[in-house]
């Protein structure tokens, strides 16, 4: 067997479950907040991948769920963003119960496959739907603080993010996405309100449709590495229109954020 | 709950397949026993129940891989995989 460089190679190691401190808990949209995790032992994680979280009741009933890491590697906490979900057995607990100072069970980094580093580079295309910006935003933070100040490298790793959204209620980072768009001309962020968009919008107010994607993506010419992260109806329909439109399906990433052993 | 709800990425079985596997199986290419299609696990379809997940071949549709956790034991059925091929640990390999 040929000995391939070891740099992507994933090192074996036993995935434990670890009892991580929330640090704190930042409010991102009326239903859903970031929660900020200290997590001693942390053996470090690269962006795009997610955290099994268990709650165990007093009477021992356990509930896991997953949930994309939305913070980059480099930064030094664990950051989480939970959506409430009215039916939801364990968002609801994590969303309005838990505070600064509390301990929840997770274990991870997991999933090797919907990563993205600055050594794959680019360009990079990123799709968002709702909650699914969370392992994206992980992405933009690795992107912005591993090519700091770096102008040339900047330019080698071209990005766009297309974030749907339903309301301009529903927009998950606001403050930092602005940021991240007006301050490094290599990123461009690009929002789709498809119920309401807010006074005076003149961008995208529909759902993101074959004229979108080809408007906001690069030709399939220039191999973008794409990662489509949402809902699972819209995961299907943006991850079906790009191979439609000539991307090489094995550069569209995909994770669906499903209900069951997903983010409910 | 549709069942759209439940299809998910072979990369939401990833903690599963951790508790059996250390190699991220996620990774490996698997052949799918029914058809031969080679495809990378967390590039397939998923489908999640509480128990557990079943991983399915994009091409044929057939079980790829099936992983369940009783409250005792963990259950795994990989006859639908024919080969599976994932990337050595790196230390194995140092120089």
């Amino acid at each position: 067997m040929t000995v391939a460089s070891t740099a992507h190679r994933p090192r074996a190691r036993k995935i434990e479950w670890r009892l991580a401190a929330v640090t704190d808990v930042v409010t991102e949209t009326r239903a859903a907040k970031t929660l900020l995790l200290d997590v001693p032992g942390w053996p470090g994680h690269r962006a795009g991948q997610h955290v099994d979280l268990r709650l165990t009741a007093e009477d021992g009933y356990q509930a896991q769920r997953s949930y994309s890491i939305a913070s980059a590697p480099e930064e030094p906490h664990i950051a989480l963003s939970v959506e409430r979900l009215e039916d939801g057995e364990v968002s609801p607990y994590l969303t309005d119960v838990v505070r600064a100072g509390d301990r929840l069970k997770i274990r991870g980094p997991i999933g090797g496959y919907f990563v993205w580093t600055v050594q794959i580079g680019g360009p990079l295309l990123l799709i968002a739907g709702g909650s699914g910006i969370a392992p994206l935003m992980a992405m933009l933070r690795h992107r912005a603080i591993a090519l700091d100040r770096d102008a040339a490298s900047r330019h080698r790793v071209p990005t766009r993010l297309l974030y749907s959204v339903r309301t301009p209620d529903d927009v998950f980072y606001r403050d930092e996405l602005a940021r991240i768009s007006n301050d490094d001309e290599t990123v461009d962020v690009a929002m789709t309100f498809t119920r309401e968009a807010p006074p005076g919008w003149t961008g995208f107010s529909r759902r993101i449709d074959r004229m979108m994607l080809a408007e906001v993506t690069w030709p399939p010419t220039e191999r973008p590495q794409i990662f489509v992260c949402g809902p699972t109806p819209f995961v299907e329909a943006v991850a079906a229109t790009l191979v439609e439109l000539g991307h090489d399906p094995a550069l569209v990433r995909t994770e669906r954020f499903g209900r069951a052993g997903g983010s409910s | 709950m549709r069942s759209d709800d439940l299809r998910l990425d072979g990369n939401a079985a990833a903690g599963m397949l951790s508790e059996v596997f250390t190699a991220d199986l996620t990774l490996a290419r698997a052949t799918c026993a029914t058809c031969g299609m080679k495809q990378e696990l967390g590039a397939l379809i998923t489908y999640a129940h509480g128990m557990g997940m079943v991983i399915r071949c994009s091409a044929c549709d057939g079980v790829v891989l099936r992983i369940a956790r009783t409250p005792t034991h963990v259950c795994l059925d990989l006859t639908g995989a024919k080969l599976v091929v994932f990337a050595a640990a790196a230390e194995e390999h140092v120089m």
